[in-house]
């Protein structure tokens, strides 16, 4: 299948996961990522259950905050 | 080196002054020539701590801002936020939280009368300051 990974079309095996695909991205400090599917932020306990289809967007959106 | 026009900076400050004594925050963006960065464009974005002490980006604003840069060409350079009663330089949990290495942090004082923006560089805890040019 193919979707769009941070704006770039890449092919996948069908069926993989969102947890599948940030360990085939090699996604850097993955507890500090926010994945959102077609615009849809999926939350990090759904990460293993949620299925990635066939022409789905995906981000990786990297935490960022701090202090003072 | 950085480079952020000065009605960027302009931008920043006016932001941070209205939300103090709350922190402000956004995105840097832009592009890299060889060692340097310049900054096309800030993004104010929210933030969703509202906290004197702590700030975190807007998911949401931050998916709509990697959109804009991905659509403008630009490159994700960094972020900024505001210090509204402490110095221009990385607190311990600005450190703790700043994982990737390639992006700028910038820090903008607000405890003096004349305002201090600083630009960071942290790896491993450990952070050393970036020379930033406005103009």
């Amino acid at each position: 299948m193919k979707i769009t990974v941070a704006g770039k079309i890449k092919e996948y095996d069908d069926g993989i996961t969102v947890a599948k695909l940030v360990e085939l991205e090699n996604v850097e400090t993955p507890e500090y990522v926010t994945v959102t599917v077609n615009d849809e932020f999926v939350e990090s306990h759904d990460f293993a259950n949620t299925t990635i289809k066939d022409g789905d967007t995906v981000e990786f959106l990297y935490f960022m905050g701090g202090g003072c | 080196m950085i480079k952020l026009k000065k009605s960027d900076y302009e931008t920043i400050l006016a932001h941070a002054k209205k939300e103090a004594p709350v922190e402000a925050c956004g995105l840097i963006a832009g592009r890299i020539e060889g060692d340097d960065k310049i900054i096309e464009k800030v993004y104010i974005l929210t933030n969703v701590d509202h906290a004197e002490e702590h700030f975190t980006l807007d998911p949401r604003e931050q998916l709509a801002a990697v959109k804009d840069m991905r659509a403008n060409g630009y490159e994700q350079l960094g972020n900024w936020h505001s210090h509204p009663v402490s110095p221009s330089r990385p607190s311990d949990e600005d450190k703790r939280l700043a994982y990737d290495s390639t992006a700028s942090y910038m820090i903008l004082s607000l405890m003096d009368d004349e305002p201090v923006l600083n630009s960071f560089h942290v790896e491993n805890n450990v952070s050393s300051k970036e020379e930033l040019v406005i103009e």
